[in-house]
């Protein structure tokens, strides 16, 4: 399996000038030969490191576009492998197809991190560095961008310096009174004790937050798109997308199964699925879309209710109105270029409202603002510590959990080495997150979270 | 010199202190031929410092020394003066046991041990010269001339080696209570490449009982349940004699302060580090410098003697002002110092420079131990005794090592450190030091070693199959706890009310009920009608096993990991300065202390998690 050839695209989903996709392992050249021809007509597999080539790209007998191949030499290369870049011009739809080429040219498609953990197999990072390296490609926008930058350059590592360096005085406590027993001074004060303890939750705690407030900006909102059939929510998801992704067809349940896109609004960047409309049916496979229409709003960082105004509202919209109170939402009121004949029922209600014209394009801007105030980024302080990743999130709830855990323990009575042993957990939790100590966990569980492609 | 070839043996050890002993003894016991040679065969087993033996974590020591057939809870059980299990309240992990000893009747029941075990033959001499023979043997010869050849050597010279002493202003070449040094010895290990280093330690004053006033002391008297160290003890030991406690104050400090510059150690005379967690009193008052008082404990050093011990005062400052600050504390206004005081310095072995054997890497054959190696302490000098006498006889034997894990006991996390992690200062042993307290208990010595010490021959058939018989008394009761329902009665609520613990509204598992703080399997006696007669270590081992259960669980998982890391073993010769990826300080640290395994090597300081990535990722591609 080592240095078997694998390839990925290495440039973000999204519209872009150029986007392109990586080829590393053994056969790159040979591969890459296969789809891409050079304008002089000379092998790939010929040139030294570090030049680039004009070309054609094909897929098998089709011209799929004009592109450049850049050149790398093993172990000149990100991975430390023989690698090729291909770049052609940019577009979801197009780079797909020149994977898709490449993958039936006998490279396989990369698993998630493949590339950065060659790398890191090859001596080319460590593993810190692969950790960083992955948030800034990953962040997008250039809020989320400064946060990593910002990870990267250590802020959050002061903060969890400094509740490590309280959790270690703990421990220390606990361990200066079972090792000196007979030395009266050394005796806990159990209100102090629990004092600090509560403060180190309380510390955990705030960085949890962030990281629910911070992780729109890095990860991007999970976004779901319900309302009505016809309520307009493909031609928002249009709107927002600016392609005619979705079907818009004025025949109700067009959209029967979920439409994803990634969309970059500004600031932030919206994971956006389209979903049918909800709505009682009797058709079979419309049906299985209306429910995966409702666990994708159960499940979403954001739902946006579409609302059609230019009609009274109906059972169905006030049905719809209750799933979504008590979750951020934001009810889209569509149409207003329309005579509004809602009777301000929306507007009665204690949810965050917009109104847009999705089809003429009113509104987007209004939109967007709401989507800031409902998902309270704007509060969200931005030099505020947030974390940088699923695992370093996971790290510091794993420690607020064996710090709560402690202190309930504490509190019922139970002997000081078993709280111990869960303030330890504690500790190595958040000693791990500063890569001081290691499972073997530590190395998968950061290359699953990695992006392909740098 | 003229020497002469005196005898060949399989082991030779040279020391005959707390690590000697152990060394000396297994290595004869497993059937090696050994001869153990000390300075001075009035002081074998010599307890030059405090008059006890265990005290936290130190206590588990022991137990895991007698688990795996050693002889120092034995000893300690048969000359017990005073016994206390430490930190009852505190929880079974750090409960501890310490034991105040009659210091000469410990040295002459070890000396007798010896004289009694065959293949084993221990003679007064010291040791001048160590050499490599080229069949690989090794050549020891004595002050007096005479020639040993031996295929292992386990070097076990405490204190003695180059030890020097110092008192005030004045310093001589000495060993410990007044004994001669050892003092040619370490020429011949710097020939052999071996790299030592001074280390320092001290003791306080021994006082004459009599000249003592206990009318307004603190009196510390033993436990009225004594607990034996030694597994095979059937009688718990008898307290024969009570400690007392006294307070140093603002008097005390003001003597100390006023004559530091006295002292060789602020002078700049002593080169030697001493150990962190036994500080001498002028360093406490230096470095807490707001604590108001320092308690010291005065400890009888035997029965046949009326000189006592005052732990917690020792000193290197000159006598005279040593008497002017003695007679400061209340009880000793009028004290009269039998033995002065003093601070030893000593050479003693970096010991990143052995295996986890304990085998020094350059040179096979040659193992070190105790002090030698940078511990402090009577019982971490016996358990490295213990492991180095082990694979000196299996070396000469032609058998293979063995290694604890540091999963496993407090012996095997000691001797990792040392070796893995080395010391800057003399390395004692606290619970802190293990991740997996809950799990090393001294109530489960014997479950984790005694296996271990009956494989490899120290442990005798009879004694296993005792234990196999308690641990499935102990599983067994445990059983029946988890299935025996107790229901509710105005008794039983009446109890549980006393205790401070909720009553009973319906039946509940017996087991459920110990696992509340409040509730002790004990406690629960009376309404338990069916409990079958057990010792009382198996029950205390019940009631842990339950009470404890779910944090145990916890432990035994990241037990059971590091364990599976320390299977992953290395070999000595990999090739660390080709592996890609390794950072330059991994390289340089790796292809030092060379690991055995890669638990091992994620102990070691400036080699990171990204490096043992990297390590397991080469593992993975090269095996």
């Amino acid at each position: 399996m080592i240095n078997d050839t694998i390839v990925a695209i290495a440039t973000p989903p999204g519209e872009g000038g150029i986007s392109s996709i990586r080829i590393s392992g053994r056969e790159a050249f040979v591969i890459s030969d296969k789809i891409f021809n050079t304008k002089n007509g000379e092998s790939l597999a010929c040139r030294p490191g570090y030049t680039a080539a004009y070309g054609n790209v094909y897929d098998g007998e089709n011209l799929l576009d004009d592109g450049v191949a850049l050149i790398f030499r093993a172990p000149k290369s990100y991975t430390g492998e023989d690698t090729v870049e291909i770049s052609v011009h940019g577009g979801d739809f197009l780079i797909k197809q020149v994977l898709r080429a490449a993958a039936k040219a006998g490279a396989r498609i990369a698993q998630g991190g493949e590339f950065t953990k060659r790398a890191f197999e090859n001596g080319k990072i460590s593993l810190t560095q692969a950790e960083s390296v992955m948030q800034i490609i990953s962040a997008r926008g250039s809020q989320a961008l400064r946060l990593a930058a910002r990870n990267k350059e250590g802020a959050l590592s002061k903060v969890i310096e400094k509740i490590t360096s309280k959790l270690l005085f703990l421990v220390s406590q606990i361990s200066v009174f079972s090792d000196f027993p007979e030395d009266e001074t050394l005796m806990i004060d159990e209100e102090d004790f629990i004092f600090s303890l509560n403060e180190i939750i309380n510390d955990l705690d705030t960085l949890i937050s962030n990281y629910d407030k911070g992780k729109y900006l890095i990860g991007g909102i999970n976004t779901a798109i319900v309302g009505s059939p016809n309520a307009g929510k493909s031609t928002l998801m249009n709107l927002l997308s600016k392609t005619e992704r979705s079907i818009v067809t004025p025949i109700a349940g067009t959209t029967r199964d979920i439409i994803e896109e990634t969309v970059q609004t500004g600031e932030f960047t919206l994971k956006l699925a389209d979903t049918a409309g909800i709505r009682k049916t009797g058709d079979e496979v419309e049906k299985i879309g209306v429910d995966a229409a409702l666990k994708r709003l159960e499940n979403a960082d954001l739902c946006l209710g579409v609302f059609d105004i230019s009609k009274p509202p109906e059972a169905a919209d006030k049905e719809l109105v209750l799933r979504l109170s008590g979750r951020p939402s934001l009810l889209v009121l569509n149409k207003n270029d329309l005579e509004d004949k809602s009777e301000g029922y929306f507007e009665k209600l204690s949810l965050p409202f917009v109104k847009i014209s999705a089809k003429e394009g009113i509104g987007e801007e209004a939109l967007n603002e709401k989507i800031k105030e409902v998902l309270k980024i704007n509060e969200l302080d931005q030099n505020s510590d947030i974390l940088g990743s699923e695992r370093q999130y996971q790290k510091v709830v794993t420690a607020k959990n064996s710090a709560t855990e402690a202190l309930s323990a504490l509190k019922g009575g139970v002997t000081l080495d078993a709280v111990g042993i869960l303030i330890d957990e504690a500790l190595s939790s958040l000693l791990e997150l500063e890569g001081k100590r290691i499972t073997t966990e530590v190395a998968d569980e950061v290359f699953k979270n990695f992006c392909v492609g740098k | 010199m003229t020497t002469y070839f005196a005898g060949k043996t399989d082991v030779a050890v040279i020391g005959a202190g707390h690590a000697g002993i152990e060394a000396a003894l297994a290595s004869a016991r497993l059937g090696a031929k050994t001869i153990c040679f000390t300075i001075n065969l009035d002081w074998v087993g010599n307890m030059p410092c405090n008059p006890s033996i265990g005290g936290t974590a130190k206590g588990h020591l022991v137990r895991e020394i007698d688990a795996l057939g050693g002889e120092m809870g034995k000893a300690a059980d048969a000359n017990t003066l005073q016994s206390r299990m430490l930190n009852r309240g505190k929880g079974p992990a750090v409960h501890s046991l310490r034991a105040q000893i009659d210091r000469r009747d410990y040295s002459a029941y070890m000396k007798h041990k010896m004289e009694t075990t065959k293949n084993l033959v221990t003679k007064q001499a010291e040791i001048v010269s160590l050499s490599k023979n080229e069949d690989g043997t090794w050549k020891l010869v004595t002050a007096l001339g005479a020639e040993y050849t031996a295929k292992s050597v386990v070097i076990a010279t405490g204190t003695f080696l180059k030890g020097k002493i110092f008192v005030g202003e004045v310093n001589y070449e000495g060993g410990p209570d007044g004994t001669f040094a050892a003092t040619k010895l370490s020429s011949s290990l710097l020939e052999l490449n071996i790299p030592l280093r001074r280390f320092k330690t001290g003791t306080p004053a021994r006082v004459l009982k009599s000249s003592i006033n206990f009318e307004n002391l603190e009196l510390q008297e033993g436990d009225i349940d004594t607990v034996p160290f030694s597994f095979e003890t059937k009688t718990p030991p008898e307290n024969k004699v009570c400690c007392h406690i006294s307070y140093t104050n603002d008097q005390t400090k003001k003597v100390i302060l006023d004559n530091l510059h006295r002292s060789p150690l602020y002078g700049g005379e002593i080169e030697g580090v001493g150990p962190r967690y036994c500080p001498s009193l002028e360093d406490k008052i230096v470095r807490f410098a707001d604590k108001e008082r320092h308690q010291l404990f005065i400890e009888p050093c035997g029965l046949n003697t009326e000189e006592m011990y005052l732990q917690g005062m020792s000193s290197s400052l000159p006598e005279e002002v040593q008497i002017k600050f003695y007679k400061t504390i209340p009880g000793l206004e009028n004290v009269e110092i039998m033995r002065s005081a003093y601070a030893i310095e000593y050479d003693c072995v970096d010991p990143t420079a052995l295996f986890p054997t304990l085998e020094v890497k350059e040179h096979k054959g040659l193992f070190g131990a105790g002090q030698f190696n940078g511990s402090s302490g009577y019982e971490e000098a016996a358990g490295q005794g213990l492991v180095a006498g082990i694979n000196a006889a299996f070396n000469a034997l032609e058998k293979e090592y063995i290694t604890l894990p540091r999963s496993g006991s407090y012996l095997g996390t000691l001797i990792d450190d040392l070796v893995t992690k080395g010391c800057a200062d003399p390395y004692r042993m606290m619970t802190s030091r293990s991740e997996y307290r809950l799990i090393l208990r001294q109530n489960n010595a014997d479950e984790r070693l005694t296996p271990l010490g009956h494989q490899i021959g120290l442990i005798s058939d009879e004694r296993f199959e005792n234990f196999k018989t308690e641990i499935a008394l102990k599983e067994a009761e445990i059983k029946r706890l988890e299935s025996t329902t107790i229901a509710p009665s105005d008794e039983i609520n009446r109890l549980f009310e006393s205790l401070g613990t909720a009553p009973l509204t319906t039946g509940c598992k017996l087991a459920e009920l110990i696992k509340r703080p409040q509730l002790s399997y004990e406690a629960l006696a009376p309404f338990d009608k069916n409990r079958p007669i057990i010792s009382k270590q198996v029950a205390d081992k019940v009631e842990t096993e339950i009470k404890y259960e779910g944090y145990i669980k916890r432990q035994l998982a990241s037990v059971n990991e590091m364990h599976r890391l320390e299977m992953k073993t290395l070999k000595i010769d990999t090739p660390y300065e080709k592996i890609d990826g390794l950072r330059l300080e991994a390289k340089e640290k790796l292809s030092k202390i060379k690991p055995m395994s890669i638990g091992q090597a994620m102990g070691i300081s400036g080699v990171s998690p990204a490096d043992i990535s990297v390590l397991l990722i080469w593992l993975l591609k090269n095996s």
